[in-house]
């Protein structure tokens, strides 16, 4: 016997303002199979609470049905206090009369009416809602961090530091990231080297922590708590076991090619650390330049090596591991400014350099030697202009978005020229200065009180005339056309996601935003996790952010890596597919709609014409199965039913709402 | 549309220099929120509202700032300083300018100019202003010989302007501040 119990929430003015409560309440009492219906002010406070709980005591209810938000918002809220009445936590229904009839509607009569259907529909489910128990699987205490920039490297350290394993994966052949490209960081200009090298050194020693650099993930099965993840090492040609890092191979190498650390303004050999302060300290043989791997002819690196670590057979190696969580820090990179903007000279001229060039040319240990220089002749230039926002807040040519961390780098590079310079003049074209961060607003004023000198509006052309460049501007505060000519102009070019990321999405599950940028599970209340349980974001792949945050956000991604690895068994959710082998064809369709590989064929035993025979049938794993319900659409034969909402409940809700 | 050009060598930095340190005002401290236009008296008679003289002096665009009416219109009533968020003393700029203007014989307001030094005129000789004296001055050093005369006879009848200058008692006092304060402008 049924004896449903339907509470109805007005959720202050919110539903009641356009649902006349007392109305669905009345109908409620109409269906089929309850026994009792009220209303409540707020039914997830805990007067409300207490309510359901008295009224399952009273009226000995056995299903609850309450008709209030999403049961994203409260459901887990409500099974609790059912639970805690002595009920299945699953014996629950939610209809959901706040976002789906409150808030997009304006007629209160049809509003009411849709309410009373949406109660009608859920009290018919309720009526078929059988009890669920959950069940425990182990989990792995190990986390996988993937990129090795700031991001990376601060969540694996508060992961490691926590006492758990930690395997950090790096696609370069050094940590590190963005961050030790940069000089100085604003707003306190200490040295990025400076404050980033410790990590990195403190990161490779520490006992926690595997650390695999010039690696990549190339597949990832498995679910929350229990990852397959195999990585690939890359072939470095070096044996790093006994390489002492000496770095004699690196000045006999007779290969030179660009440096892509150092944004093509420098050269680099084949066999080379990524730079100078490199963890791991020892170089890799980049295969794409080095003589004896692409001719044949050299092999100088082997020959000069004291200890004999060179080893040109050296191949791709794969490796498979175990994982419970995993953290996403891939990084951003910067918009390819040259196939946008023609009317910057789309990258003919050399004076027209990226902020991440610039950074590498003011850095002491960058390839000037900390030199501000014009690429073209090598000359110091008595006045740089630095444009903001190329590429960000531009729908036509870039993206929409703001890429956060312009505006106070600008005033930092600003800055560094008035300083590094004697008698320079250092020239911004902004829409907008955005300084919202602790320090910020007085970093950028100080800018100011250096000498810079702001001009408020974007740059419609550059174009070269005679050794300088000439850039047409506006200055929409004074009403005035301005021609800027100066000597270098640096672009402040907006992030972009991190190409690999999204390979490496698509392998987790991870949703990408309309930009690309991983998305979140809730921007506001779930900003590190992600849709998919047991991944993590930290740093920019979710989205452009400066180093503080950055590092905040890492931090925040290891304390929920270290809440649910100390966990030692996960709960699983008994809301998943359940097939029923008698009627089950064996046809695998399911196997094939399945989006987490949850579910395989298995033997059998049946009986055909009187005789004993093995038939293949589908099974799902729980574990992996995440209660989709994409397999029961695509059975024929009916043999999959979604635990929770069964066919039976779905054919009964849409009998409720044609009564 | 006003042309302006930036990053050329030999712009006349020092005369911004020398503003900046005459009115003891930062220029870089002003980021431009119109505060001090919004609520400015005489901003409706104003060229270039006082807004938007600071951000030409930022550009350093001094020409046009020295032809400017602005710090001839300016009052020096204050209000804009009482209520910059960054405590800019905008009337000691103006007054900046406006000296900076008359050494090199830019004055657009003749007329107030005229004012001014009949006002100090007046003022050194009898320790302070006399109306009389300064109204009538005026209208013949401007050549507005009529202007406001309708209101002497009312004004003398109701005992606010009178014939004779009303004289303070330490008058070679005021003279001595006079004396000392050209000794200090002359340095």
């Amino acid at each position: 016997m049924r004896r449903i119990g339907v509470f109805v929430c007005h959720c202050g003015s919110n539903i009641a303002a356009t649902v006349d409560v007392e109305k669905v309440v009345e109908a409620a009492k109409t269906f089929p199979g309850v026994v009792y219906a009220a209303d409540n002010k707020y039914t997830c406070s805990e007067p409300g609470q207490e309510a359901i709980k008295k009224a399952i005591a009273e009226h000995n209810l056995n299903r609850v049905v309450i008709c209030s938000c999403s049961p994203r918002m409260h459901e887990a809220t409500f099974r609790k206090t059912i639970a805690d009445a002595g009920l299945n936590p699953y014996l629950l229904e939610i209809a959901n009369i706040r976002e789906q009839v409150s808030w997009v509607h304006t007629d209160k009569e049809k509003a009411t009416e849709k309410a009373i259907d949406l109660a009608r529909i859920a009290a018919a489910k309720a009526a078929k809602d059988e009890e669920l128990f959950t069940s425990t699987i182990p989990i792995e205490k190990r986390a996988l961090v993937i990129g090795g920039g700031i991001a990376g490297m601060q969540a694996a350290l508060d992961i490691a530091d926590a006492g758990l394993q930690v395997t950090l994966v790096e696609k370069e052949s050094s940590i590190g990231g963005k961050m030790v490209m940069l000089d100085k960081t604003f707003p306190t200009l200490d040295c990025s080297a400076c404050i980033s090298t410790p990590k990195m050194v403190t990161l490779s020693q520490h006992p926690n922590i595997e650390l695999m650099t010039y690696s990549e993930v190339t597949h990832v099965g498995g679910y929350i708590g229990n990852f397959e993840v195999t990585i690939k090492q890359k072939a470095k040609f070096v044996n790093h076991d006994i390489c002492t890092g000496c770095g004699l191979c690196e000045t006999k190498c007779p290969a030179k090619v660009t440096s892509e650390f150092d944004q093509g303004l420098g050269k680099r050999p084949a066999i080379h650390k990524l730079f100078a302060q490199a963890v791991p300290n020892k170089p890799v043989i980049d295969k794409n330049s080095c003589l004896k791997l692409t001719t044949g002819k050299c092999g100088i690196c082997s020959k000069i090596c004291p200890v004999g670590c060179i080893d040109y057979e050296d191949k791709d190696k794969e490796v498979t591991k175990k994982f419970g969580a995993i953290v996403l820090a891939t990084g951003y990179e910067l918009i390819d400014w040259t196939k946008l903007y023609g009317e910057y000279g789309g990258g003919r001229y050399d004076n027209i350099i990226t902020g991440l060039q610039f950074e590498r040319m003011v850095n002491a240990s960058g390839p000037t030697d900390g030199k501000i220089v014009r690429p073209s002749d090598g000359k110091t230039p008595k006045s740089v202009l630095f444009i903001k926002c190329v590429g960000s807040r531009d729908v036509n040519k870039g993206k929409s978005y703001c890429s956060r961390a312009c505006c106070m780098y600008t005033a930092k590079h600003a800055h560094q020229v008035l300083e590094k310079i004697p008698g320079a003049k250092a020239y911004v074209s902004y829409m907008d200065v955005r300084t919202p961060g602790k320090g910020y607003d007085e970093f950028y004023m100080r800018t100011l009180e250096d000498g810079a000198v702001y001009v408020r509006g974007r740059i419609s052309k550059i174009y070269p005339e005679g050794e300088k460049l000439i850039s047409l501007g506006e200055d929409t505060l004074s009403n005035s056309n301005v021609t800027l000519e100066t000597d270098l102009v640096v672009l402040e070019t907006a992030m972009v996601p991190n190409p690999s990321a999204e390979k490496t999405a698509a392998m987790i599950g991870v949703g990408r935003d309309k930009d690309g940028w991983l998305q979140e599970a809730h921007p506001k209340l779930r900003p590190v996790e992600t849709n998919t349980g047991g991944v993590f974001l930290a740093g920019t792949c979710q989205g452009p952010k400066d180093i503080p945050d950055t590092v905040a956000q890492a931090s925040a991604a290891a304390a929920k890596v270290i809440g649910l690895l100390y966990k030692d068994e996960l709960e699983t959710n008994p809301m998943i597919s359940k097939v029923d082998p008698q009627k089950c064809a064996g046809c695998g369709f399911c196997i094939e709609v399945c989006p987490y590989g949850a579910i395989e064929l298995v033997d059998f035993p049946d009986r055909y014409q009187g005789k004993k025979i093995m038939r293949k049938v589908a099974q799902v794993n729980g574990g992996l199965c995440q209660g989709c319900g994409a397999c029961t659409v695509s059975c024929k034969p009916g043999a999959i039913d979604l635990l929770g909402f069964t066919n039976l409940q779905i054919l009964e809700e849409v009998d409720a709402l044609c009564r | 549309m006003r042309q302006i050009t930036l990053g050329k060598e030999g712009v006349e930095k020092n005369i911004i220099q020398t503003l900046q340190e005459k009115s003891g005002v930062r220029l870089s401290d002003c980021y431009q929120c119109g505060k001090c236009s919004a609520g400015c008296p005489v901003a409706f008679a104003m060229d270039l509202k006082p807004r938007q003289l600071i951000r030409l002096l930022q550009l350093e665009q001094v020409d046009e700032v020295l032809k400017s009416k602005t710090p001839w219109l300016c009052a020096t009533c204050q209000c804009c300083f009482v209520r910059c968020p960054n405590e800019i003393k905008i009337p000691n700029l103006m007054e900046a300018v406006r000296q900076e203007a008359k050494a090199r014989h830019i004055i657009p307001e003749k007329d107030i100019d005229k004012f001014n030094n009949l006002f100090l005129k007046n003022v050194e000789q009898f320790g302070r202003s006399h109306e009389t004296f300064l109204m009538g001055f005026y209208n013949l050093t401007t050549g507005h010989l009529f202007q406001d005369v309708g209101c002497a006879p009312k004004l003398y009848f109701n005992k606010k302007i009178r014939i004779r200058p009303h004289v303070v008692k330490n008058k070679s006092g005021v003279k001595r501040l006079f004396q000392k304060t050209i000794e200090k402008g002359a340095k």
